[in-house]
């Protein structure tokens, strides 16, 4: 089909000016999305490098960014293990957290009593920082691997446990109403209404958690402080301090960055998948 | 019209109507003395389409509550006919109360899906369901996907599916636009003629009780109570031209005063 501007009122689609400004406008919010951070990222990176060789900053003091990227490199061998390590953990104790914080939170709206005695003391775990619960557990736990769990856990399932057991009770009234005049069982409503009605609040407490729980793997670490075979990432920080290798603390900083990223961002995508054909934050905005 | 304009419980032909279920002296007291209802009487009878009209505070929605047993009477009783022990009842709430997170056929398949058959099995059932009220290609769509209108005809499909011997509609057109008020009134009227299934229906709208119902029973509020119960006689199935016709300005001239004096008396 051509298009004619001359003569014709009546040409095959029209598009206004309002909404080729709108298409465009559309169009530079999806690539600045990511084109800005990137940009600042490179900025960040270089200004960094600049700072270092104008000030000819000593590397034992402030390594730039050229010899932290080597030191990813040669110092695979002692990263990449505990890396896995932290990993273990981390994924660990969500594990727990999760099956904790849902078992319990299904508890809780199974009875009002259990609810009404227990709730509080999960705030009051939540509320102490973990950093002063962990000397005492690394002295009465002999396993420095339970040790580690316990404080992921206790950092992780609060977020799973309080969202959930929110959802739950979240569930329409009047769904409520028909699940009991239709003579639903209390496993039916908690199966067919409950859980569902809850995922969302659920799915939300989840990616908190699993940041949490990346915090808790090695915050624990740090106060467990003992090294040797199975140590993680927090543990090679440690030792790279005492040992003035500073280049090797930056490697291990961001690689639990990247890390705490990726977990978010998978546990993002798991969230989507799972609710992009019902929930409002996942559909896409019809205009 | 006029006050003294004879209005007896029910006309001949409803009269021949077998009894599904009596309410007799019901009362309901909630906490904190509010009296939802009192002393209500309502003889429903198999195939009846009533309407609850009145004022909100009225307790429609408690007597609707009342006979889906979500509630119990602090006195009075509610007697089943004895042939209607195993009676089934289907509520339709204002909002279409879908489950988001299943499809159109999997929410009309819950009532089923409690009673441990498996979708496969009433499969024909829910088509046929979803066909009355002409959703039969949307049985995959989810609930976000539908319009209002189409939403309320899902969440009547669920509650015809059961086949139930009364089904009580808690002004379920209420937040519908007017156009697809009408269409759903019509097509409830539809709906009604193909099952017989008995309709307790409660609405602010005195239009659409004239137009749905046999018999309207107007309530009046504080305490909750029947004020007048008025019969519509004309016959079924009613067509839009009934809408437009002397007989139906008369009707709910009727129905409007019935319902000044019902709110007149509340103070």
């Amino acid at each position: 089909m051509t298009f004619r501007s001359e003569d014709s009122g009546t040409g095959p689609v029209v598009v206004d000016q309002e909404e080729r400004r709108r298409a465009a406008k559309a169009r530079i919010d999806r690539i600045g999305s990511w084109l800005m951070p990137a940009v600042v990222m490179i900025a960040a990176v270089w200004f960094w490098d600049r700072i270092v060789v104008w000030n000819e900053i000593p590397h034992y003091i402030l390594p730039g960014p050229g010899r932290v990227l080597s030191s990813f490199i040669e110092d695979w061998r002692i990263l990449f293990p505990a890396l896995v390590v932290t990993l273990q953990i981390t994924f660990m104790a969500l594990a727990v957290a999760v099956i904790g914080g849902v078992g319990l939170s299904v508890l809780f709206t199974q009875s009002r009593f259990v609810e009404m005695s227990l709730f509080p003391y999960a705030v009051i775990l939540q509320v102490t920082p973990v950093v002063a619960i962990a000397p005492l557990i690394f002295i009465y736990v002999d396993s420095r691997i339970v040790g580690l769990l316990i404080c992921a856990w206790v950092v992780a399932f609060f977020p799973v446990l309080s969202n959930t057991t929110l959802g739950l009770n979240s569930a329409d009234h009047n769904l409520r109403d028909l699940f009991r005049i239709y003579g639903a069982s209390r496993w039916q409503k908690l199966r067919f209404l409950q859980l569902p009605a809850a995922l969302p609040y659920f799915l939300g407490g989840l990616r908190i958690a699993g940041g949490l729980a990346l915090i808790g793997a090695i915050v624990a670490e740090f106060v467990a402080g003992t090294g040797g075979i199975g140590s993680g990432l927090a543990f090679t920080i440690l030792e790279a301090g005492y040992r003035l290798n500073i280049t090797r603390m930056f490697a291990a900083l961001i690689l639990i960055a990247v890390t705490g990223v990726v977990i978010f961002t998978v546990l993002s995508f798991i969230s989507h998948m799972l609710l992009r054909n019902w929930h409002e934050s996942a559909v896409k905005k019809e205009m | 019209m006029n006050d003294q304009l004879p209005v007896k419980l029910a006309a001949t032909p409803l009269a021949l109507r077998p009894k599904l279920l009596e309410m007799r002296s019901i009362a309901k007291v909630f906490a904190e003395d509010v009296v939802a209802l009192s002393d209500m009487n309502l003889t429903v009878n198999v195939g009846d389409f009533i309407s609850l009209l009145g004022p909100s505070g009225c307790g429609k929605s408690t007597a609707l509550r009342l006979i889906a047993d979500l509630i119990h009477p602090t006195t009075g009783r509610i007697n089943w006919s004895e042939t209607e022990h195993n009676h089934t009842i289907s509520v339709v709430f204002q909002e279409p109360t879908l489950m988001p997170w299943a499809t159109v056929g999997q929410n009309v398949w819950l009532p089923f899906r409690l009673a441990s058959r498996s979708y496969r099995s009433c499969r024909d059932e829910i088509l046929e369901a979803l066909r009355l009220v002409s959703l039969e290609n949307f049985e995959e769509s989810y609930p976000r996907e539908l319009s209002g209108g189409m939403k309320m005809r899902t969440s009547i499909a669920r509650a015809l599916i059961t086949r139930p011997s009364i089904m009580l509609m808690d002004e379920p057109f209420a937040a519908l636009d007017e156009i697809n008020r009408f269409k759903l009134n019509h097509d409830l009227l539809q709906l009604k003629e193909k099952i017989g299934c008995t309709v307790i229906f409660v609405t602010h709208s005195v239009f659409e009780s004239v137009f749905l119902s046999d018999r309207i029973v107007v309530m009046a509020a504080q305490p909750g109570r029947v004020h007048r119960e008025l019969t519509i006689e004309e016959p079924y199935p009613r067509s839009d031209s009934f809408r437009t016709s002397a007989e139906y300005s008369a009707y709910c001239r009727t129905a409007s005063e019935a319902l000044q004096e019902a709110m007149g008396e509340t103070n």
